[in-house]
């Protein structure tokens, strides 16, 4: 079952530089093996697909420089599913032989697969995972290169506060993984603000949220935040929008995806403000570094790059770093890892030794004309 | 919390009859198949996920994506329906010739047909999720993620209840679903298609020897349960404009939840019961929150049934008269 899943999962990369054997075990000679794990075809794969094509195209740039060691990157599509990413966790250190895993992407899965990981004693590096209790379990494999949700609630709550200048929020939370402690962290830090706080919580798996429309309306906040994923975030939107509800929206990482402004209509959606600790590489930019980035993905997957593609190329070339350092064994990647500091497309990575990346900013991103664009790093962002 | 109670009573009766009256014309679906065969149906949640397909399947080849007003409108809301409908009832007579009547002409036991439900289900879903919505629908490796509808109806304040505006698609929802109970019941209790769905009901075998063609009066209840769930599926899309290969799970356990509550296997108590499941989650998350909505309704049903084992109208399509 695992076995044909990983094939099928191969079979939907849809590139002619993957190899379509990813259920074969024997690498080619001065070949190394590194995964990719996430949710790359089931309800929420938008925003695991651009990490997917960020790491990929690393990978593609390294390989094309005919290096004494390839990269061969493996997929492994959990679907978001803990039990499925256990067992291809199980495939990849069995059978395929990675020798590093970028992801897995979200929380709930890594919390999964961390212990498999561990004990296996292969190192991984999430590009989107942000539950702070990852940190916490005292593995030494297992990296991500972005800051945690107890980062990333508090950002948004202070531009909640600052910012946006709300004095009463409505905080909803999906009761999942990861949007129930990044709504906490949210609420922990209005508080402290002084700004008076509602709560209510939702099941992600419905289409129906009027009872929590019905509250928000009767609460008639300046701003709402939804800590959950775009799926059940776009619905919601709409539906408070349908309930004559016109309060800022706010939103976390997880729904920073144009599933977003699709699930709840373009003119809803706008104006909404989705805040992430990833840096998103929009075509404007002017850093070097940054926009021959953005010009390799538009070129390579003709479209621009969304959310955590930066991210997901800099986790890749964490990896490629360490094959062209000449490591190639997963003790001597998380040797290396341990000591990388380099200057990636999101951020400077560097990793602490609980596995959290050093650098810490919050960014604001905000829906206009039906696109998500970037207004700036929390602590600074004004709404004009 | 009785301040919160008494500020949301009125939304949330508005968003509980109409959500009610989907989960009743699916229930329709259950409680007709249980009351002619004694078979819990439970493929009939991707009768309802289908319907929804055959619905977007309107505006998908009309290319519409803006809100419509007047004839327009109303012609578009007519097609889904109908094709809301087709879909539905063409997927449930397969169903029934395909999953179930191999099985009933080989005497197998109930068991072995609600696995075969089971194994509908999923191979429905996944058909779905792998081909249809990539290829009908032209989206390519995302036939997992939810797909929205245009907006096609604007949301109107038609008029409003203390102060709490109530949607045109809210009305038009519940109008339409009202209507097509009201069709049904008319077609089971006075026609004499309805007389031999009662006679089976009440007695497969006096009904044979009465001359009454089984087989074709369960492709007929197939037909019209389908049917009733595709008109759910296109309300369901009108109001709420998005949908997903998945989504006939949790309407499948709420609508099969409302058929118990109201009495399975009697017309009027799906109505009752979907109605009935609809409130009682809306006025539940006011006290409790959003997210205890399924506790409450499964509580309300564990109790009506310790007092009421049949139900809250208990009676069953057998002994119905008129």
């Amino acid at each position: 079952m695992a076995l044909a899943l990983g094939l099928a999962a191969c079979g939907n990369g849809g590139s002619e530089t993957t190899p379509a054997d990813g259920g074969s075990n024997a690498a080619a000679p001065g070949t190394v093996k590194i995964g990719f794990m996430g949710d790359l075809t089931g309800a929420n794969a938008g925003i695991v697909i651009p990490p997917r094509n960020g790491a990929k195209l690393a990978i593609d740039q390294y390989n094309k420089t005919n290096p004494a060691v390839k990269i061969e990157l493996v997929e492994y599509d959990s679907q978001a599913d803990p039990s499925k990413a256990v067992a291809l966790a199980q495939q990849a250190i069995k059978t395929d032989k990675i020798v590093g895993l970028v992801g897995p992407a979200f929380s709930g899965e890594s919390a999964q697969v961390g212990p498999v990981l561990e004990e296996a004693k292969l190192p991984s590096i999430s590009a989107s995972a942000t539950n702070v209790k990852l940190a916490e379990n005292g593995w030494k494999y297992w990296h991500r290169v972005l800051p945690n949700d107890g980062v990333q609630g508090p950002g948004i709550a202070d531009f909640i506060a600052g910012g946006a200048a709300a004095k009463n929020v409505f905080v909803i939370d999906d009761k999942s993984e990861y949007g129930k402690p990044l709504a906490d962290a949210v609420r922990a830090q209005l508080a402290t603000k002084g700004v008076k706080v509602t709560n209510d919580s939702l099941d992600p798996a419905e289409s129906d949220f009027s009872s929590v429309a019905n509250k928000v309306a009767a609460a008639k906040p300046d701003a709402i935040f939804f800590g959950g994923y775009y799926a059940a975030g776009g619905n919601l939107l709409k539906q408070l929008r349908d309930k004559n509800v016109d309060a800022k929206f706010l939103s976390g990482d997880g729904s920073l995806d144009k599933g977003l402004i699709e699930g709840a209509g373009a003119d809803n959606a706008e104006g909404a403000l989705i805040g992430c600790p990833c840096y998103i590489a929009t075509p404007d930019v002017t850093d070097a570094k940054v926009k021959g980035f953005a010009d390799a993905y538009k070129a390579a997957y003709n479209a621009d790059p969304a959310i955590y593609a930066s991210e997901g190329f800099d986790a890749a070339t964490v990896f490629i770093e360490a094959v062209k350092a000449g490591k190639t064994t997963p003790e001597d990647i998380n040797q290396f890892i341990s000591t990388v500091d380099i200057a990636g497309v999101s951020k400077q990575v560097k990793f602490a030794p609980n596995g959290e990346v050093e650098a810490k900013d919050i960014y604001i991103y905000q829906v206009k004309g039906g696109a998500i664009t970037l207004l700036g790093k929390a602590a600074e962002a004004k709404l004009g | 919390m009785f301040n919160d109670f008494i500020n949301q009573f009125w939304p949330s009766t508005v968003d509980g009859l109409a959500f009610g009256s989907i989960y009743a014309l699916i229930a329709l679906g259950y409680t007709m198949v249980y009351g002619v065969l004694r078979l819990i149906n439970f493929a009939h949640s991707e009768v309802f996920m289908i319907g929804t397909f055959g619905a977007m399947f309107v505006p998908f080849v009309l290319g519409i994506n803006s809100a419509l007003t007047g004839l327009a409108l109303v012609g578009v809301i007519v097609l889904m329906i109908l094709a809301g409908m087709l879909a539905s009832a063409g997927t449930a007579v397969a169903l029934e010739r395909i999953a179930y009547r191999p099985l009933r002409r080989r005497g197998a036991s109930r068991l072995a047909a609600l696995i075969s439900a089971i194994g509908a289900s999923i191979f429905l879903q996944e058909l779905f999720a792998l081909i249809v919505i990539p290829n009908v629908f032209d989206r390519p490796q995302q036939g997992r993620i939810q797909m929205a509808l245009p907006q096609i109806m604007e949301r109107t304040d038609l008029f409003s209840i203390a102060g709490h505006p109530v949607k045109l698609h809210q009305v038009v929802v519940v109008v339409a679903a009202v209507g097509m109970m009201i069709v049904l019941d008319r077609l089971v209790n006075g026609t004499k298609i309805g007389r031999g769905i009662r006679a089976t009901a009440q007695n497969p075998e006096a009904a044979v020897l009465m001359g009454v063609n089984i087989d074709s009066v369960v492709r007929m209840t197939f037909l019209i349960g389908g049917g009733m769930a595709g008109v759910a599926g296109a309300l369901y899309l009108i109001a709420y404009e998005n949908t997903n290969y998945y989504i006939g799970f949790l309407f499948g356990i709420k609508a099969f939840t409302a058929a118990v509550l109201g009495g399975i296997g009697n017309l009027r108590g799906a109505l009752v019961g979907g109605v009935t499941l609809g409130l009682v989650e809306n006025y539940g998350a006011i006290f409790f929150g959003s997210d205890w909505k399924h506790v409450i309704s499964f509580t309300i049903l564990v109790l009506v049934l310790m007092f009421r084992p049949t139900g809250i109208l208990g009676e069953s399509l057998q002994q119905a008269r008129a």
